[in-house]
């Protein structure tokens, strides 16, 4: 039996109700953008501003990677708002985003009056429609009384299990009208399953089939973050010796100097791991999801290897690749459940395959990606100068392309949830207004943008955000005038034929001062080291473009539709 | 892997949305759905989508999944042919005429198992329940004469199996 609220119940307006519901849910911190359908929120805003700040982004878009930032680095729901019609359209990118990254978000859209629904009213727009791909789940309210069990349901949802967004479509009446509020929590849905129960069968037959293996090896993904199984990890490869290689999402989950860390699995991964995937005996996925990105052509992927996958999604097993031993469940749970049942072991002459493929990939790449010969400044040795300058304490986040690919290879960390970036959808833009999330999901923490010129430009209007709320985020825009990865991919397959890729850029140190924040422009090795310092010391936010190399090509890479052992060095 | 036909059962929360969620989860997949029936199922508040498909056991099971997978579904089955019981209606609107000029009609009708569920002076309309192929085979047969209008319904099914919904319901009850 549910024990009934003694509290008597509130008489209040739906737009009062939804600032209860979020305050109940914790949340003390919306990002957004008012318009027509949504200002009986705003209004009920303005009257709760001392207990619910809301973030003004610049773009809807904007607030949907700010508050993915704030939710990957903190580990709590993200929430942002916006009008019915293009400020709920403008949301669709940042949804696609959480859906395939499983960030926790849950995005409240104004609508057009119940009566006005199906007239093609003014800023009317089936977002519910829309959206419905791109989210976890999604509800248009038409009455007030639904507002606090549906609220409670989304921020359920969003949550729990494999995490992913959820958007609340509210209807301009159901603002306005007035309901008995009282609100009770959602503790389940009976046709939702968030966390499937673990199998000791399955564990066992994992721990075997773990404990026999010759050549193991472990690909995590952020599975492990998610289900804040970082400790279990770290005691399962140090238990087992066996090496660790991590997706992109998974980086940050295991510290970077561990000597059991052998780098990143994937198309611009580390040689070893990849390599190494086609000669290990027993692969060991856990909290991944075998993307393309990851496993090249499937055809020729881990075919000599038994495969066990930890996984909390069902939909996710033998989806890309056959398994033999699925482990469903809560990597904490399970992977708990599986240590007392591995040996205490060490793989020496395994490991050494690792660090002998790791030395060739140093001489061939690494070395002249991070302390370069030639004049140019290179992606590398930027990174190279932040890891020195923060301690490998930072929160980085990215963006996509070139940039991205070079500073989840060589930023170290130290503490989980520090690595942010656009994984699975790949979203330009995303860099600068998720690093306002994350600076502001972690104030006591450094975070560092790195930013390429291409996409710094889809969202660079977020400046504005970050000085109208004073937030210290640094920000490092790699300028190569061009669209890096594009480029690299015409020049290797595309005959050189550079297609629209050529940026003719804004003085962007110039457009930084612009909104009022400290700027500064690098174009020589001498200044670099100094230039990072001096903006990793700035109390305030900074921004510091590095004129990189032009036309850099970042390696190993695994050609599209390749083998991972097909990985490039060149 | 070969395809072969398969009908997938839908136990779910009766939601507004949940069809276009369904639907695009075929959709994005390229499958085609060649039949849909959505009724109540024999739970009461449960609603069950039958749908039926024509791909590979692989196919199958990943869209089974992803189905699964949505919050408002309780639970999604797939099973072929051979492992169900079910039925397809069809009506067929010929013209009047035929029906005393081409005498084969009269014998198409009546090996058929068909219904003539009215007649007027222009045309009459023949029902037709059974499995897929028969009525596809009834259609083969009429086409020559000329067929003014077809239509086929969306499978319903049961199986030969238990389908465990209500234990899977009552343990949720149960656990909260």
């Amino acid at each position: 039996m549910k024990a009934k609220s003694a509290k008597p119940k509130l008489r209040i307006s739906g737009a009062e109700a939804i600032i209860h519901c979020l305050l109940a849910e914790g949340v003390d911190l919306i990002y957004g953008y008012p318009g027509g359908a949504i200002m009986p929120v705003y209004d009920e805003l303005y009257k709760f501003r001392d207990r619910l700040q809301h973030v003004l982004t610049r773009h809807e878009q904007g607030a949907t990677h700010a508050a993915q930032g704030y939710a990957r680095v903190s580990g709590r729901v993200g929430v942002a708002m916006a009008t019915s019609g293009p400020g709920a359209t403008n949301l669709v990118t940042g949804l696609a985003d959480a859906q395939i990254d499983s960030t926790p978000m849950v995005c409240i859209t104004g609508q057009v009056a119940r009566h006005l629904l199906g007239s093609d009213a003014f800023q009317e727009t089936d977002i519910i429609g829309i959206s419905t791909p791109v989210t976890k789940w999604n509800y248009q309210i038409t009455k007030a009384s639904e507002i606090p069990e549906i609220l409670a349901k989304a921020f359920y949802i969003a949550r729990s299990g494999r995490p992913g967004p959820v958007l609340v479509d509210i209807t301009k009446n159901a603002q306005f009208d007035e309901l008995d509020f009282e609100y009770t929590p959602c503790k389940g849905v009976r046709s939702y399953v968030p966390v499937p129960k673990p199998d000791l069968n399955a564990i066992e037959a994992a721990a075997a089939m773990i404990n026999a293996a010759q050549k193991p090896f472990i690909v995590f993904g952020q599975g492990v973050i998610l289900g804040s199984a970082e400790n279990e990890l770290k005691a399962l490869i140090e238990k087992s010796g066996i090496p660790a290689a991590w997706t992109i999402l998974g980086l940050s989950a295991l510290d970077s100097e561990h000597p059991l860390n052998v780098g990143m699995v994937g198309m611009h991964g580390n040689y070893g791991p990849n390599m190494l995937t086609n000669e290990c005996d027993v692969l060991i996925a856990i909290g991944m999801r075998f993307d393309d990105r990851v496993t090249g052509s499937l055809d020729t992927y881990a075919k000599q290897a038994k495969i066990i996958h930890f996984e909390i999604d069902p939909a996710e097993i033998d989806k890309n690749v056959q398994t033999d031993i699925a482990v469903l469940g809560n990597a904490r749970e399970t992977l708990a459940l599986l240590l007392p049942k591995i040996r205490e072991n060490s793989h020496p002459a395994w490991l050494e395959e690792f660090h002998k493929k790791y030395q060739q990939e140093f001489e061939a790449v690494i070395e002249n990606d991070i302390h370069p010969s030639k004049p140019g400044l290179t992606m590398g040795e930027v990174i190279e100068q932040i890891n020195q300058a923060s301690a490998h304490k930072a929160v980085i986040v990215t963006d996509v392309g070139q940039h991205q690919m070079v500073t989840c290879r060589y930023a170290k960390f130290k503490e989980s949830k520090s690595n942010i970036t656009s994984g699975g959808l790949g979203t330009m833009g995303f860099a600068l207004p998720a690093a306002i999330g994350a600076k502001m999901g972690a104030m006591n923490r450094e975070v560092v943008a790195v930013i390429g010129d291409g996409g710094y430009q889809m969202t660079i209007q977020e400046l504005a955000t970050i000085h109208q709320n004073k937030l210290p985020v640094k920000i490092v825009v790699l300028n190569n005038d061009f669209l890096g990865m594009v480029r690299q991919w015409q020049e290797l397959f595309f005959e050189s034929r550079y297609a629209s890729t050529v940026m003719v850029n804004p003085d962007f140190v110039k457009i930084a001062e612009g909104y009022y924040l400290n700027a500064r422009r690098v174009d020589k090795r001498e200044e670099l080291a100094e230039a990072v310092a001096e903006m990793m010391a700035s109390e305030e936010a900074y921004f510091l473009e590095v004129r990189v190399e032009k036309e850099d090509n970042v390696f190993p890479m695994i050609p599209s539709g390749a083998s991972v052992s097909q990985i490039r060095l060149k | 892997m070969e395809k072969t036909w398969f009908t997938i059962s839908v136990y779910s929360e009766n939601n507004v949305g949940l069809l276009n969620r369904i639907s695009g989860i075929f959709l994005k997949r390229h499958i085609n759905i060649e039949g849909l029936n959505v009724s109540k199922s024999e739970i009461e508040g449960v609603s069950k989508f039958t749908i039926v498909i024509y791909t590979t056991l692989e196919w199958t099971r990943r869209i089974v999944s992803q189905i699964e997978k949505q919050v408002e579904v309780i639970k999604a089955f797939y099973h072929t042919d051979e492992e169900i019981i079910y039925q397809e209606s069809a009506l067929f609107k010929i013209a009047s005429h035929l029906l005393f000029d081409e005498r084969q009609i009269q014998n198409i009708i009546k090996e058929s198992n068909g219904q003539i569920v009215t007649v007027s002076r222009d045309y009459f309309v023949l029902a037709k329940t059974g499995r897929r192929h028969e009525i596809d085979q009834m259609h083969d047969e009429l086409e020559p004469y000329g067929i003014m209008q077809f239509v086929r319904s969306g499978r319903i099914a049961v199986t030969k199996a238990e389908m465990p919904i209500s234990s899977l319901l009552e343990k949720f009850q149960h656990e909260l």
